[in-house]
């Protein structure tokens, strides 16, 4: 899985120059156990899957299975996380130790976040953290607030990807501002995925309608009440969602009906 | 000459300066699939068994968990 694609792939999500069948991304926190995250990770189709970097338990379960035996990186792509970090610096530091957990691995998920009730992210750190990741190798796609001035600063610095948020994360409240996310989706050439905020599959949907590139979720999938069906759910709203803003939909007429029957050839009116 | 370190937050006292490769095996964590970080520098697997702790370094280990 770490050599790129050979054969081009129809309607492929490319990040960072590597192909990618699914536009779902998806996290892998929250849930049960871990082989409810298989289930629903495999119910959603996605290659891409998020991982944070914590401390290990000394002492502690020596022989249990870790998530990487669940999730090999052999078949999946992993994609470290800096969530918990406030600053440029604890991010910088924590996707170097995720480079050397995952064996060189460059790809990674940045973000850092400005205040614990929020969780929004902090804008200045999240564009110096950018800056010190790509001039050290690192294929950054960055979480970063709705804006497309920022989301574009992001891009001149060298992310592979942006991903703006839908809503607060883990907040399940939809896309709170599709206007700016259209704006970022126009004027960013690298792809822009929604990431945070998505709460139920037409959410998804109507991301991808939008143009997204693809969508980024956890908490909407873990926290379902039937986790692996959602997964399921959201697979197929992102394929829907996509096919829709592909084939372009048709104008919206807001003061005149249309009729799809013919108008002719009715039958003799009653008298 | 007795060394104290601190892992992951947590005091270590050692009789005398271990590698990091015979630290990690004491702490039964060999072979896990790890990261190590020495006051804020990474400490790459292929040096764990040349490189030995020192009295008052603040060691990192980390893996990968389950996050969003």
């Amino acid at each position: 899985m770490n050599a790129p694609e050979k054969v081009a792939l129809e309607d492929a999500l490319v990040i960072a120059g590597r192909e990618y069948r699914s536009r779902l991304l998806v996290g892998t926190g929250k849930y049960r156990d871990f082989d409810e995250t298989r289930r629903a990770i495999e119910a959603s189709g996605a290659e891409i899957v998020t991982v944070a970097i914590r401390r290990t338990n000394i002492g502690q379960n020596a022989g249990e299975p870790s998530l990487l035996d669940v999730l090999p990186p052999s078949r999946y792509t992993i994609l470290p996380n800096t969530a918990g970090c406030y600053t440029a610096q604890d991010a910088v530091r924590t996707l170097r130790l995720a480079r050397e957990l995952l064996d060189g691995h460059a790809l990674v998920k940045l973000e850092v976040l400005g205040d614990q009730q929020s969780l929004y992210p902090n804008m200045p750190e999240t564009l110096a953290a950018a800056g010190t990741l790509v001039a050290e190798g690192f294929q950054v796609m960055a979480y970063c607030n709705d804006d497309p001035i920022l989301a574009k600063q992001l891009e001149e610095i060298g992310c592979v990807a942006v991903m703006p948020l839908a809503s607060l994360i883990g907040s399940g409240m939809g896309i709170l501002n599709p206007w700016n996310l259209q704006i970022i989706i126009d004027r960013v050439k690298v792809p822009v995925l929604v990431d945070a905020g998505i709460g139920t599959a037409s959410d998804a949907a109507i991301a991808m309608e939008l143009g997204c590139d693809g969508v980024l979720m956890n908490t909407a999938i873990a926290k379902a009440r039937d986790p692996v069906r959602m997964a399921r759910a959201m697979k197929a709203a992102v394929e829907a969602g996509r096919d829709a803003f592909l084939a372009g939909r048709m104008a919206k007429k807001p003061y005149e009906a249309a009729a799809s029957s013919p108008t002719t050839g009715l039958i003799e009116k009653a008298r | 000459m007795p060394v104290r370190v601190h892992v992951n937050g947590a005091p270590r006292d050692f009789a005398a300066a271990p590698t990091f490769e015979e630290m990690l095996a004491e702490l039964e964590l060999a072979g896990r699939r790890i990261a190590v970080e020495r006051n804020g520098e990474i400490v790459p697997r292929s040096r764990f068994a040349d490189t030995r702790l020192a009295d008052g370094d603040r060691i990192e280990v980390v893996v990968a968990v389950g996050g969003g």
